[in-house]
């Protein structure tokens, strides 16, 4: 207990200065993170969207595979990420083993079935409801996937939180194909392991309650922002 | 259209990724460890030397001891500096690496509860420290995951003439971790355990442990640098890996790690001579 | 708005023996009709008795499970882009009344310069002129409906489907709708309209289509069809006994 309330004070001070190694790898955290996101949406939510909306030979076995992915441990995605881009591997000639580009690959393999299975299921919603309509003024189900992304944007938000909260959190995948290099590839997460594996347990608490408080952060901004965007749009 | 320009913007970021990936003109030298030895705070203390000197920039990935030898083996790494003699002359009879240079060394310690159940505390003999654990049955936690610090482990007990391995899951806790977390369990469980010193020293979750047994020739931990062999992976930086090696073998790198202090403590020797042998 | 000349025009849709099956129930049974231009067609009915089913085989929504539904000219693509429908709730997008009726006009090839004032044309024929950049989910019911009405009128349909357009709206409201209906039928489109109310029907008809229980019985004028219907369940629909 003593260990918590210092780190509660570390915590604050760490902040209140603006530590600036804090900064860094807070930065970094965001920078990996937001970068995975940003693709896994690229990807992620178009491809719910289509098995959302066609009908296929497979597509059950698609969306069950989908679900299940959902649940990859990340310290097995860094490992076949590494494989991957280990200069052994079939990627290695990129050299992006051990820097924050190989993070972001990684987060993104994570947390893309996250967001494509949870759009998914919004999207099936939506063309439930939207499908008879949007026939009748002429889209076709691919013209549909992306006016129903735009009009399901509060329901998606929700997919995109989730898998963005995953990636913040995770440190199985960042810590293998990163490094936890100093000033280069150390996250939050991976600070966090470093300072527990020092014996250093109130800096690494601390660094837990920022992890805590800026994920709680981001999510109580997007969920302002999707009552605000409800009521103005109904 | 729309979609042309999204292919456009993930291809674009592919290449840019792959651009800063790859660094800039100078190119980095990295260097696998052992996060025992990142964690005491070495390399923080000495590398920035290298890097003034040199130009040069190092980056270490710091991993237990089987995984930075992997790394090096994969050629994701450009010098392997780690202390499992074996392991080393292996890397090297492989082909992996070009030549294996002594560079410093530190010692163990055994740490344990105050209390000292087994009652060792200030035995001059690890090898009888460990075997009067075994007898008295006091809970001993041990790394278990193949490193150099857990090889040195084995190493004493096959001279304590005991096999802890018959008692694994009782007083015998093989964790299967990293030092720093090995001694918070170790810490936790009121367990003794095998430490190297510099972890030790810097370990800040000690609870009321204290060092027990040290200063043997058993407990002597040598380090070996190496530089991974161009000849089997031509791409690594071996320039920059040759230039850190020297240097660390220099006289101006080995003062700079004989200078090194954690805790007011000198924690590594100088040994570019090789005259500090694994403890036999 | 110019008329179709009759060469390429896509009416009349005939229905030859049109049936439908779902889940082993057959819904509709052997509907034959025939709708021409011209005339404000009212499928008459009480609940349950295959109005809606036959107005989404009509537009297309529904494939038929025996039968064949035959429009006169035209490829899919073409026919589709020639009708509109209005559901009982409209389904609008989360965007501006505007925005709602220049998605329809992109689906339908109209020219992005053009799509504006096209749209607040439209909306100001149908009385929201002034709510053209609200957001459309928040206007009231029978607003909403309006806007579906200019969202379809804009396109420019021969045929516009209507499926009990003023069930869920009040009385006021549902007079406005009404007047709308009138003035889209008098500006030359097809209406083709289902409803169960029987007042409804008299005001708007030309002619109807009298369905009960998946069978079409009757389908003539309609002056003829409420002086003289010729089935049992007609009579009993217009002495209010059939309405549930």
């Amino acid at each position: 207990m003593q260990d918590l309330a210092q780190a509660f004070a570390t915590a604050f001070s760490m902040i209140g200065s603006l530590d600036p190694v804090l900064l860094e790898i807070v930065g970094l955290s965001l920078e990996v993170s937001l970068g995975a996101l940003f693709f896994a949406a690229v990807v992620g939510l178009p491809f719910g969207g289509a098995v959302a909306l066609f009908r296929f030979p497979g597509r059950r076995a698609v969306v069950v595979l989908m679900n299940a992915l959902m649940g990859l441990p990340p310290v097995v995605v860094g490992l076949l990420v590494y494989l991957v881009l280990s200069r052994s591997g079939p990627l290695g000639g990129l050299g992006w083993l051990f820097t924050p580009t190989a993070m972001i690959v990684a987060q993104f393999v994570l947390i893309t079935p996250i967001v494509a299975a949870l759009t998914r299921q919004v999207m099936q919603d939506l063309w439930e409801e939207y499908e008879l309509q949007l026939r009748s003024l002429g889209a076709s189900p691919l013209r549909a996937i992306p006016t129903l992304l735009w009009d399901g944007r509060f329901q998606l938000m929700t997919s995109l939180l989730a898998g963005f909260g995953r990636a913040i959190a995770e440190v199985g995948a960042v810590i293998i194909v990163g490094g936890n290099i100093a000033h280069v590839t150390r996250v939050m997460t991976t600070a966090i392991a470093l300072e527990t594996s020092k014996g250093d347990l109130s800096l690494a608490l601390a660094l837990g309650i920022i992890l805590l408080g800026l994920a709680l952060a981001i999510n109580a901004a997007a969920s302002i922002l999707a009552d605000w965007g409800r009521g103005y749009d109904g | 259209m729309v979609a042309a320009r999204w292919l456009a913007t993930v291809v674009g970021c592919g290449v840019l990724g792959a651009a800063l990936g790859a660094g800039a003109e100078n190119r980095p030298v990295v260097l696998a460890s052992t996060t025992s030895t990142e964690n005491s705070g070495l390399y923080d203390a000495i590398l920035p030397l290298f890097e003034k000197a040199s130009g040069e920039k190092v980056r270490v990935v710091a991993v237990g001891t089987g995984q930075a030898i992997r790394i090096a083996e994969a050629g994701d790494a450009d010098v392997l500096l780690v202390h499992d003699r074996a392991s080393e002359e292996r890397f090297v009879e492989q082909g992996y690496g070009v030549r294996r240079l002594d560079v410093m060394a530190n010692d163990f310690v055994i740490v344990g509860p105050a209390s000292d159940p087994a009652k060792i505390r200030g035995e001059k003999d690890a090898a009888r420290a460990l075997a009067t654990i075994a007898a008295t049955k006091a809970p001993f936690v041990s790394r278990g995951d193949d490193s150099g610090t857990h090889k040195a482990e084995l190493r004493v007990w096959s001279q304590s003439g005991v096999d802890p391995a018959e008692a694994s899951g009782r007083w015998y806790r093989e964790v299967g971790n990293g030092m720093g977390a090995t001694l918070n369990t170790a810490v936790a469980m009121g367990a003794y355990t095998l430490s190297d010193r510099g972890t030790w020293l810097s370990f800040r979750n000690r609870g009321d442990h204290v060092i027990v047994v040290e200063g043997e020739p058993r407990l002597m931990n040598p380090y070996s640098v190496i530089a991974v062999d161009s000849k089997r992976h031509p791409h690594v930086n071996a320039k920059g890996a040759q230039r850190l090696i020297e240097w660390l073998r220099s006289p101006e790198g080995q003062a700079a790690i004989g200078e090194f202090r954690l805790g007011g403590e000198r924690l590594f020797i100088p040994n570019a001579d090789g005259s500090i042998r694994p403890g036999t | 708005m110019t008329e179709p000349s009759p060469s390429d025009t896509i009416l009349p849709l005939v229905f030859d023996r049109v049936g439908l099956r779902v889940g082993g129930v057959l819904l509709l049974d052997e509907i034959s009709l025939c709708l021409q231009s011209g005339t404000r067609s009212v499928i008459l009915g009480p609940n349950g008795s295959g109005k809606s089913l036959s107005l989404r085989l009509a537009h297309g929504l529904l494939k038929p499970t025996t039968g064949r539904i035959d429009w006169s000219h035209g490829d899919a693509r073409e026919r589709a882009l020639r009708q509109a429908m209005v559901f009982e709730t409209p389904v609008l997008l989360r965007r501006s009344a505007r925005a709602n009726v220049e998605y329809a006009l992109a689906l339908h090839g109209v020219p992005r310069a053009d799509r504006r004032a096209r749209a607040v044309d439209f909306l100001e024929r149908t009385g929201l002129g002034p709510l053209a950049e609200r957001r459309a989910r928040v206007l009231s019911a029978g607003e909403r409906q309006r806007l579906a009405l200019a969202r379809a009128w804009a396109t420019d349909p021969e045929v516009l489907f209507l499926d009990e357009p003023t069930a869920a709206l009040d009385p006021r409201a549902t007079r406005a709708v009404e007047e709308l209906i009138l003035s889209i039928s008098e500006a030359g489109t097809k209406i083709v309209m289902t409803t169960h109310d029987l007042l409804q029907a008299r005001r708007i008809a030309d002619e109807v289509l009298f369905f009960c229980e998946g069978r079409l019985l009757e389908c003539s004028e309609a002056a003829q069809f409420f002086e003289l219907p010729e089935s049992d369940e007609a009579r009993a629909f217009l002495r209010g006994d059939l309405s549930w």
